[in-house]
């Protein structure tokens, strides 16, 4: 039994205050896919993550994550096997350590103590953050923060990782580190960003998003490349599938295009 | 606002000292906690004209503080810091209060002088003990400590969070009021209608906050139970370091040291 697919049916969910959020959204996910969530702002994809491990449940249509549908029954088995990033690392490490925030997972989960331990250490060496592991999170810089929460949701042994604006706020460099950790991944990915650049690196799929439905789902190149669907979902070209602005020369596009062409 | 950002970035150093290493550090919280509760009710027991009493009391910081290499110089500042709310709420005493107590040369002290002396004696020690638990076992320890006394599991859950989630509540409550003073000129706009407002503000962003952590503890497997990897055991030591401070500030409560000092110098 697989748990690394995502398969989303007729997805619909309004918030109580009126607003639509999806109107009947559906795709699915296998093993190992990277996909990335794109759209303007508003247009559902936070929404549609927060489906993906029950933290709301759909008015209409289903998830299922590998063989199991999310209903209330499943939500302990589901939330292990979903691992979720949330945007704003302030939010999701809230122990007193960062030791103890990434231990807080395994130990909900109800595993002895030397294999907490052992995930613990395993899950900050993998972010390269395990010497911060005695500090106070809110002592953390942005690109720290970001690299324990990773490892909080890490230390579960998720089979699909979900994270929402991994690479907003961070530095450059900060960027390029995440970048490269994530693409080191083996797990299947769900990241909605905005950083279309760094979905044209990290992912082979896009999916488009935009007011509540799903207008474009397909490889990343030939998703960015299209300007008329970009245009009409709020959306804009990459900078690297642009032509270079200090020469003019397309070269910039290409190189990325074939970068991604190529990956295997 | 500098004031702000600085008093919180002086609460890390707080943290930053309870991570030391020292016998101190190194107690049960449990111990710690115990005989900070003793230390307080004995002391605060006394009659409210009493001050020489009340003095020798000084010595279970102080020792403290020593033990564990706690620096004075920013213990001090902290207590300074409180200081105002000590100064003012025994500040009507004097004048309250005149029944003349004793007579130095031409110069009579009243009962109002006397219970205010004893106010700022009692703050300055009740505080200083409670600084020096804090720096001595962090305040995670503080809160750790309080739930194996059995404390209920709510109010300690409230405290950690509370303190972990100051910080953040305070860089947001900074960020609306420099938001503010960039577009209110001289007196307008920092009137109590905006000042409502912003508070409101504040409110509504903390409840968006809780509810996002709260998902975000929902998606790691919390079921309303802090489960933690520190276990404490209650050793000879800490035994012998409730024990033995608790009997000492009894006696300390029923013979009133200085006086006998004098009594026997006299």
């Amino acid at each position: 039994m697989s748990h690394h697919i995502v398969e989303v049916t007729d997805l619909e969910f309004t918030y109580p205050d009126g607003t639509p959020a999806l109107a009947g959204v559906s795709f699915r996910i296998t093993h190992g896919e990277s996909v990335a969530l794109v759209g303007p702002n508003g247009a559902g994809k936070s929404t549609l993550l927060l489906h993906l491990n029950g933290v709301l449940t759909p008015q209409r249509g289903r998830v299922r994550i590998g063989d199991v549908p999310l209903t209330r029954g499943t939500l302990p088995e589901i939330r292990k096997t979903v691992g979720m990033v949330f945007q704003d690392p302030d939010d999701q490490l809230f122990m007193p350590t960062v030791y103890e925030d990434v231990a807080f997972g395994p130990l909900n989960l109800g595993l002895p103590a030397d294999e907490v331990a052992r995930r613990v250490q395993e899950a900050l060496e993998r972010v390269g953050a395990w010497e911060l592991r005695d500090r106070p999170p809110h002592r953390l810089s942005g690109g720290e923060k970001r690299a324990v929460a990773i490892a909080t949701v890490l230390a579960m042994g998720p089979d699909i990782l979900v994270m929402d604006e991994p690479s907003s706020n961070l530095d450059p460099r900060a960027r390029r580190r995440l970048m490269e950790l994530l693409a080191g991944f083996e797990h299947t990915k769900i990241i909605a960003t905005h950083d279309l650049d760094m979905a044209l690196e990290l992912c082979e799929r896009t999916i488009v998003m935009y007011r509540g439905r799903i207008t474009r789902d397909g490889p990343t190149l030939d998703v960015f490349t299209d300007d008329l669907l970009l245009e009409n979902s709020g959306l804009e070209r990459p900078l690297g599938l642009r032509p270079c602005p200090a020469c003019g020369s397309p070269r910039a596009g290409r190189q990325a295009a074939s970068r991604t062409a190529t990956r295997p | 606002m500098g004031s702000i950002e600085h008093a919180f970035l002086d609460l890390g150093r707080l943290d930053r000292l309870a991570h030391a290493d020292t016998p101190i550090h190194r107690l049960d919280p449990r111990a710690k906690i115990l005989a900070t509760l003793v230390y307080l009710v004995t002391l605060v027991s006394h009659g409210k004209y009493e001050v020489s009493a009340l003095l020798p009391y000084a010595v279970y910081p102080a020792v403290l503080a020593a033990q564990a290499d706690l620096p004075l110089g920013y213990l001090a500042r902290k207590l300074l810091v409180v200081a105002p709310f000590a100064v003012l709420v025994g500040a009507a005493n004097p004048w309250l209060d005149r029944t003349p107590m004793l007579a130095l040369g031409p110069l009579t002290v009243t009962g109002g002088w006397v219970s205010y002396a004893s106010i700022l004696v009692r703050f300055v020690l009740t505080i200083g003990a409670a600084l020096v638990l804090v720096a001595t076992t962090g305040f995670h320890g503080v809160c750790l400590g309080l739930q194996r006394l059995g404390t209920p599991r709510v109010m300690a859950v409230q405290l950690l969070l509370l303190y972990r989630y100051l910080f953040v509540l305070a860089d947001e409550a900074l960020r609306l009021v420099r938001a503010r003073g960039l577009r209110s000129f001289g007196r307008r706009g920092t009137g109590i209608k905006v000042y409502g407002s912003l508070v409101g503000h504040l409110l509504l962003r903390t409840l968006d906050r809780a509810r996002r952590i709260h998902v975000a503890m929902l998606c790691r497997g919390f079921t309303g139970e802090f489960r933690t990897l520190r276990s404490l055991r209650f050793r000879g030591r800490d035994w012998a370091f409730l024990v033995g401070w608790s009997a000492l500030f009894l006696a300390f409560r029923m013979v009133n040291v200085p006086r006998l000092l004098g009594s026997l110098f006299v």
